[in-house]
């Protein structure tokens, strides 16, 4: 899988702008008093009426307190499986940050993107939004000097612990700040089995990759554990920092294109790099 | 300063008024409350004198004014006619500044609130008694709510107000005052208050009886059929935190009839102008020079300006707290605990990056903060910025002293620079910030409260971390005294020991006695260690607001905090022995 051609990079790049179209267009739908339930429900058929045919996950949709998985459910509870994720019934109000994530699969190609906004206005969740690019800039930079993975995690805990914010991609399973992505195989089929929420296929195969580490391999799972002490695999990274700072959390989510000596980010073009544009903070160098 | 007295009539109601200065601009005048007289300001209003043109008078019914026979005639309007006509003589061109207390401050709030007076009243300085109205709508909103918690607070002040309904059985209060209360009544307020001389006044028993009027007559009526009465008049409301009659809460809903309202909670009983009259004169003055000024409100000074309510009230709202080492970890934390809960703050740190940071996030979080660049260690910095504060005739309500270096090696290779970098930040800052600021907050007349945070490692010996373990068991020792001393001056002091908390302590400590390459093994292993662990400095900013809102002392946070107690107190022979080895490896 090291080896993807121009073809499959653009297969995998039209269904992460798909996915990123969906959530900005249900995002410029949003009206306080919708739930979560409805909004992970409208991003669902969106992507179904355009063509999606299989899921790494089904989309999920988090308000208020929820964006930093705040309270009981964080860390380490129930063995790394956080059922926090699931959408809920609570629902939109003015001022609110809220966060929507889909991992849509087309004809085998997957993305898994994550966006985040607020009807009205919050300063708390600018300055968290503002602050990811640093993120984006540092593990890119790491990446590239093939740094191996659990340093660049923990790298990315210290650039938190810097900010004042909490890592919170930590209450995701296996404390993934990131994970792999296959190809899958076109089979023509309309829908694929899923099972709470994710896709077969997908999980399937990223639980091969866990079996082949066992036995040596790389770790599917990019977090600050032993297992991803190694440098950078070759192949397609879903990369997801997702920070919290006291009720309000904010997150991107974007493939990361690993080569066996390089590393680049597979679309430039997604929204909130558009917005550190319009906020004249993009490009950034390097981090401070 | 010489006392002028004169009388005013008010429909054949003779009033006694006494003044003091009356060439100075502006004026005061100071209404009492029940049982009192007049006499209930002549403390206050001779120090308040020295700048301003003061009046005081008796209310009807009280010292030596007249006692009109009806309880009719003491209705609100009627105390509100008397008042107009005291002002209208004693200052007939200008607006006065009104401060009144108890009774004298439920009448007030009659004139506040009423339109045609608000170009006669410039400011209004409340203590203890709150409008009848507000209070009518505060209790029906309350139980209306239907909630169990705004229930209680309602029994709560009916608690604290038990005499009200006594006062409205017939004979029940003239009996208590003329079967001797009048001659109790002083040494019964010194206990009430705790050490207040209050001279025996000669018309006690008289304002003790007639005075019950006053609740008869208004009352019952306003309490159940309240009218809406907002006010534009600038309030400050002095609110006595001890205050046996009046609770706390009745005052949450203020700045919903009020428009320009400030307050200030002090640690008080309810006769505060006796117990304080310097602090009551303090207060009234800065909000007469202020609102005298004609400046914005962002303008005012900004210890005055804390004081503003915009809105619902939070738990550390109008205080000030200053944190030691709020650039990062717990110091951080805590900051940013105390300003999500209301308070204005002040962060000190070495590192003027980290800190700007912390500030920022708590300006986020909607608080007041402000950054201030410092080395702990330094007594001449910690001068400067005790005299910067003063300039604004500020002082912090909470100190938190947090700032601390780890440092770990052999004894003998621990140089005296190295001992007087530790001792310089982890104990020297702590005398020094609790010595000028115990000071500043022992005459500031409000709760204070000075957190020193120790650590874990204050309870037993070990042979890896001798100038560290060293400091902090000082810093525990110096707790320990301070609080025994202090507790007289009103300050609490609260010792915070927490574990190992990943902090980022580590990354900043010394090791010492390892070449470069060895003190990064050193660190990175202790680092390690320390993420395993996992105790968030939250934990401990949590555990320092609980204690700060509770009684306790002592504060420990982490499971090896507690187990390290236990190991110094019952086994210390073992704590002994266990020190010999180096656990960190």
């Amino acid at each position: 899988m090291s080896t993807l051609s121009n073809e499959d990079l653009t297969g995998f790049r039209d269904i992460q702008r798909l996915a990123y179209d969906c959530a900005e267009a249900i995002a410029a739908d949003l009206q306080p008093g919708v739930s979560e339930k409805d909004v992970a429900k409208k991003m669902e058929s969106w992507l179904m009426d355009h063509g999606v045919d299989d899921w790494f996950h089904k989309p999920f949709a988090w308000f208020d307190d929820r964006t930093a998985f705040d309270g009981f459910i964080g860390f380490k509870h129930l063995g790394g499986f956080n059922p926090a994720f699931y959408p809920s019934n609570r629902r939109l109000e003015e001022g609110m940050p809220y966060i929507l994530d889909c991992a849509p699969s087309r004809h085998g190609y997957t993305a898994d993107i994550g966006y985040c906004g607020v009807v009205g206005e919050n300063k708390l969740l600018d300055r968290l939004m503002d602050d990811l690019l640093e993120y984006r800039v540092l593990l890119l930079d790491q990446v590239r000097q093939r740094l191996p993975l659990a340093d660049i995690s923990r790298a990315v805990d210290s650039l938190c612990a810097r900010h004042g914010y909490e890592p919170r991609h930590k209450a995701y399973p296996f404390e993934t700040l990131a994970h792999r992505v296959e190809l899958l195989k076109d089979d023509g089929k309309q829908s694929h089995i899923n099972l709470a929420h994710f896709g077969l296929r997908n999980i399937r195969e990223l639980a091969t990759s866990g079996w082949d580490m066992l036995s040596g391999g790389d770790s599917p799972i990019w977090n600050s554990g032993k297992r991803a002490d190694h440098a950078p695999t070759p192949g397609l990274w879903a990369v997801e920092p997702h920070l919290g700072f006291r009720g309000t959390g904010a997150k991107w989510e974007e493939l990361l294109v690993v080569t066996e000596t390089d590393a680049y980010w597979l679309d430039d073009d997604v929204p909130h790099v558009r917005r550190w544009q319009s906020r004249g903070i993009w490009p950034m160098e390097k981090v401070a | 300063m010489n006392e002028i007295k004169r009388t005013i009539t008010v429909n054949g109601v003779n009033l006694h008024v006494r003044e003091w200065n009356p060439e100075a601009q502006p004026t005061i005048v100071m209404v009492h409350g029940y049982p009192d007289s007049s006499h209930v300001w002549d403390a206050t209003a001779k120090l308040l004198a020295k700048r301003f043109h003061v009046v005081v008078y008796d209310v009807r019914g009280a010292g030596e004014s007249d006692a009109p026979k009806h309880t009719k005639a003491y209705s609100l309007e009627h105390l509100a006619g008397d008042f107009r006509a005291v002002i209208n003589e004693v200052s007939p061109d200008n607006a006065v500044h009104l401060v009144a207390h108890d009774w004298g401050s439920i009448q007030s709030w009659e004139s506040v609130t009423d339109p045609e007076m608000a170009s006669r009243i410039a400011s209004y300085t409340s203590i203890s008694g709150p409008s009848l109205d507000h209070t009518g709508y505060w209790i029906g909103q309350r139980l209306k709510s239907g909630k169990s918690s705004e229930y209680n607070k309602v029994v709560n002040q009916l608690v604290h107000s038990w005499y009200i309904g006594a006062f409205h059985f017939p004979g029940f209060a003239p009996a208590l005052w003329n079967t001797g209360l009048d001659k109790l009544w002083p040494s019964l307020i010194a206990r009430v208050e705790g050490g207040v001389e209050a001279l025996p006044n000669p018309s006690q028993r008289k304002d003790g009886v007639i005075g019950v009027r006053l609740y008869r007559a208004n009352m019952s009526q306003r309490l159940t059929a309240p009218q809406e009465k907002h006010t534009t008049v600038p309030v400050q409301l002095i609110v006595p935190e001890r205050d046996k009659f009046v609770t706390v809460e009745l005052l949450d809903d203020l700045h919903k009839w009020v428009s320009r309202l400030w307050r200030e909670n002090v640690d008080a009983g309810h006769w505060l102008q006796l117990s304080h009259p310097q602090l009551v004169a303090d207060r009234v003055s800065r909000f007469v020079d202020f609102i005298a000024s004609g400046e914005d409100d962002s303008e005012a000074p900004v210890a005055l300006r804390r004081l503003q309510v915009g809105g619902p009230r939070k738990k550390y709202s109008g205080k000030l707290a200053v944190v030691t080492g709020a650039g990062n970890g717990i110091g951080r934390e805590t900051l940013l605990a105390l300003a999500e809960q209301g308070a204005d703050v002040i962060g000190i740190d070495i590192d003027p990056i980290a800190l700007d940071r912390s500030i920022e996030l708590a300006q986020l979080l909607g608080a007041n903060a402000q950054a201030h660049v410092m080395d702990v260690s330094d007594a001449a910095a910690w001068e400067a910025f005790d005299a910067a504060l003063e300039e604004n005739k500020d002082c912090p309500s909470i100190l938190v002293n947090n700032a601390g270096i780890g440092m770990a090696g052999p004894f003998l290779e621990t140089s005296t620079k190295d001992w007087e970098k530790i001792l310089g930040v982890n104990l020297w800052s702590v005398i020094h910030g609790s010595r000028l600021f115990g000071q500043k907050m022992a005459k500031a007349g409000r709760t204070a409260t000075i957190v020193n945070v120790a650590s874990a490692a204050a309870f037993t010996p070990t042979r890896t971390m001798t100038a560290y373990s060293t400091t902090k068991a000082a810093v525990r020792m110096l707790s320990d005294c301070m609080r025994a001393d202090l507790a007289d001056s009103g300050i609490r002091v609260i010792t915070v020991c927490p574990g190992i908390v990943n902090s980022g302590i580590t990354d900043r400590s010394n090791f010492v006695g390892q070449d470069e390459a060895g003190e990064n093994q050193k660190r990175a292993r202790a680092s390690a260690l320390y993420a395993r662990r996992n105790l968030s400095p939250k934990a401990v900013a949590r555990g320092i607001l609980n204690a700060i809102d509770g009684s306790r002392d002592e504060v420990l946070v982490g499971a090896e905090a507690y187990g390290l107690n236990w190991l110094g107190r019952f086994a210390p022979k073992l704590a002994r022995r266990i020190a010999r080895y180096d656990l960190a490896g």
